[in-house]
């Protein structure tokens, strides 16, 4: 084996799509919501991989399809080298351990009618039971387990007979990341984990985060609509939009010199809690329509909104080029040919070609 | 700092509890600041901090029982708007004084056109513009906050909007009628960046060439920084801090203020140290509160007094800041005194 180290998680043009009715009685399925729509990357063990991308460009849909909560319409999702999409649910069972998710809204996703001690226990206890842990666990280690997984998360252990509503939304944060950690997960898929918190509850959790990470060598996929939370916490970031990566690259080239048109308008537009330098910034501001996810594009997903659209945008899907080792954009403007000078109509010819040439 | 001119807004030591069966929750306590011609301030904090709350008893809407404002002024064209009839309030309401609430889904009409939201809004605080006028004047705000394709869209029901686009929608509503005061609550939270950017420039404009104060309402500091000329930070239901947006970035005085500056992660920054600076703790419960400092568990600067009573405000030249750290010896002696008798 190369000393080169096998990703933990692969993913290869990962669609998802839903599809929309017409409504009625006899209601036919008449297209689809294009949600995830062809995307691909990698993840080694202990990377943080942040998400970021504006409301409905799919990051939530990405990560449930990841964890097999939707099963994607195609493509592939290597977890430990096996093929999750592929997998019956027996062998799903053993990725589910793995694979944990943490949600925005602490509150809607902890069942409001057990205690925090059942919470926690919950998937230990259903594990346990269908006998899917490496050793089975008496109720007693149960219960010391998690009281351990309550210190880990800084919750007194003595507030383990209260119920969710007896807690700040912080600490219902950390009641379930506890309860993702429980069957001791490698993964773990964070749907923007501090979005609902106060600015002082966020950075406690996102040290926590940062904590376990280190001392248990936990890898993250992180989703996040604050770049300064995203920078924070990720070494490599994915810029969705609409259903698409359109720039993935390294946290430092991101951030540093961005290659998007859309990285930059995001970059130029996050708030600077810093009056100096907000007073002076220029932004750049975004024009035009979002396009309907649930029509599939000639052209650029970004084109309508882009301040440096060409006329070859308009009729040509950009492929993915990489700028380097740590970049990677979706952008006719990173093609080798200068494709600027095409005219609207010299770019419109040679998009009817292809069509032909594609029949 | 001199003294504020022109000031077309003044809210008085307002106080407003909520009776609850848990106990009276005290959601504003004192709460005074003002607000100039073409003016923007900030009111940051917590949830529960009493944002809302503050901003609902300016309008006096907050809803009886279980609220209800025991205490205070809100002088707006030489008189309190609290003593007004609710006739007279709805001259003012929408008119005099916008507002941008937070939920925006609550304050559209569901059953109604947009077009025919705008227009009535429109019709109502200017009765000689024509329904046709009103229609393009709609129609040119829906495209200043950034809808695409607002003319075919403008006769659409709201939900056909998405969440942030009906949010957008209640802006230009609020923005229609040219009020002197625009009280917006979060305006932009539920928006995208870019978005985001873009209606708050909108709101910039306005407020520059209308000359409309701005009470904007948020808790994100990036936002505050750019936007406000002066901020009030609020903690369980009272101003703690109170300055210049400048001054308040550069040299916070109260331990929470500096908190929060510290506590968020910032993009500029190249080199960051592996930790957020965190406050620890939760914030309080403001039902039946203590009489004494409510930061004082969190605060790693608290002292015997903050302990047992509530700090007194002090003035530097106009950076107010209601924290014991800066009382003399004297005070705090006092107050400590005072504590121990009753
Ligand atoms: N179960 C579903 N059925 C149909 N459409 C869906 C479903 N889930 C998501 N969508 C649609 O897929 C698109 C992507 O949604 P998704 O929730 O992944 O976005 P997001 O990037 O997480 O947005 P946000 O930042 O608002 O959470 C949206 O257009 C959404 O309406
Ligand atoms: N109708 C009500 N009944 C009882 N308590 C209320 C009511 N409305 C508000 N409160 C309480 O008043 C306090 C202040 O609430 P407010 O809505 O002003 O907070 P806020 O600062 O706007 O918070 P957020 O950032 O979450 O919007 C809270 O403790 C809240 O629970
Ligand atoms: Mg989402
Ligand atoms: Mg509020």
């Amino acid at each position: 084996m190369s000393d080169k180290k096998e990703p933990l998680l692969v993913v290869k043009n990962l669609k998802q799509h839903f599809p929309t009715t017409s409504g009625g009685l006899f209601s036919k399925v008449n297209g689809a919501i294009r949600a995830v729509d062809g995307i691909s990357f990698e993840l080694n063990a202990g990377e943080t991989l942040g998400i970021v991308g504006e409301s409905g460009c799919g990051k939530s849909t990405t990560v449930r399809s990841i964890a097999q909560l939707y099963r994607p319409t195609s493509g592939e999702v290597f977890f430990d080298g096996t093929d999750l999409c592929k997998s019956s649910e027996k062998e799903l069972a053993r990725a589910r351990r793995d694979i944990q998710m943490i949600f925005q809204d602490p509150y809607a996703s902890l069942d409001p009618r057990m205690t925090v001690r059942s919470i926690i226990a919950e998937p230990l206890q259903i594990f346990n039971k269908r006998g899917l842990l490496d050793t089975k666990m008496t109720s007693l280690e149960i219960e010391e387990e998690v009281e351990k997984l309550m210190e880990r998360v800084g919750l007194n252990k003595a507030f383990k007979n209260r119920y969710p509503h007896e807690f700040s939304g912080g600490q219902r944060q950390r009641i379930g990341i506890a309860r993702a950690l429980a069957l001791n997960p490698k993964i773990i898929l964070a749907d923007e984990p501090v979005s609902a918190l106060d600015v002082s509850i966020q950075a406690q959790i996102l040290n926590l985060l940062d904590d376990l990470q280190s001392e248990l060598g936990l890898t993250y996929v992180f989703i996040a609509h604050d770049l300064a939370v995203i920078q924070h916490i990720s070494t490599r970031v994915a810029v969705m939009y609409l259903g698409k990566i359109v720039e993935l690259a390294d946290k430092a080239e991101l951030y540093n010199n961005p290659a998007h048109p859309y990285t930059q308008a995001l970059l130029s537009a996050a708030p600077i809690p810093d009056p100096v330098i907000e007073k002076k910034r220029q932004r750049i501001i975004l024009t035009g329509d979002v396009p309907s996810p649930d029509v599939e594009q000639r052209g650029c997903y970004f084109q309508a909104r882009c301040p440096k659209r060409m006329p070859w945008c308009v009729c040509h899907v950009p492929p993915t080029f990489d700028l380097s080792e740590k970049q990677k954009v979706a952008c006719w403007l990173y093609d080798e040919r200068d494709l600027s000078k095409i005219s609207e109509a010299d770019a419109e010819a040679d998009a009817a070609k292809s069509a032909i040439n594609k029949e | 700092m001199k003294k504020k001119e022109n000031i077309v807004l003044e809210v008085k030591n307002l106080q407003t509890h909520f009776l609850t069966d848990a106990g009276v929750v005290k959601a504003v306590d004192g709460v005074s600041f003002s607000v100039s011609e073409g003016e923007t301030i900030g009111i940051v904090g917590e949830s529960g901090s009493g944002k809302s709350v503050t901003n609902l008893s300016i309008m006096k809407l907050i809803p009886s029982p279980p609220g209800k404002i025991v205490g205070g002024e809100v002088i707006f064209e030489g008189q309190n708007i609290l003593d007004l009839s609710e006739k007279e309030l709805r001259e003012i309401r929408g008119n005099k004084i916008s507002m941008i609430f937070q939920d925006p889904m609550t304050s559209l009409n569901p059953f109604l056109k947009i077009s025919t939201q705008m227009i009535e809004t429109i019709r109502l605080h200017n009765k000689d513009v024509s329904k046709r006028e009103a229609k393009e004047r709609s129609i040119k705000l829906l495209e200043d906050v950034g809808i695409p394709a607002a003319r075919k869209r403008i006769d659409n029901y709201p939900h056909q909007f998405s969440g942030g686009m009906r949010q957008r929608v209640m802006i230009a509503i609020a923005l229609s009628c040219k009020a002197e005061v625009l009280i917006a609550d979060e305006p932009t939270t539920a928006l995208d960046v870019t978005i985001q950017a873009q209606i708050l420039e909108l709101i910039q404009n306005i407020s520059k060439k209308h000359k409309t104060s701005v009470i904007l309402i948020t808790h994100d500091l990036g936002v505050v920084a750019g936007m406000c000329d002066e901020v009030c930070v609020m903690y369980a239901g009272r101003i703690v801090e109170k300055s210049l947006t400048d001054d308040l970035y550069k040299k916070p005085l109260h331990p929470y203020t500096e908190g929060l500056i510290k506590s968020v992660p910032r993009m500029d920054i190249t080199d960051k140290k592996d930790k957020l600076f965190s406050i620890e703790g939760q914030p309080p419960n403001v039902i039946n509160l203590p009489p004494c400092c409510p930061f004082h568990p969190r605060c790693h600067k608290a002292m015997d007094v903050c302990r047992c009573a509530y700090p007194l405000k002090n003035d530097f030249d106009g950076h107010e800041v209601s924290c014991w750290l800066y009382s003399t010896d004297e005070e705090k002696e006092e107050a400590l005194k005072n504590a121990g008798e009753n």
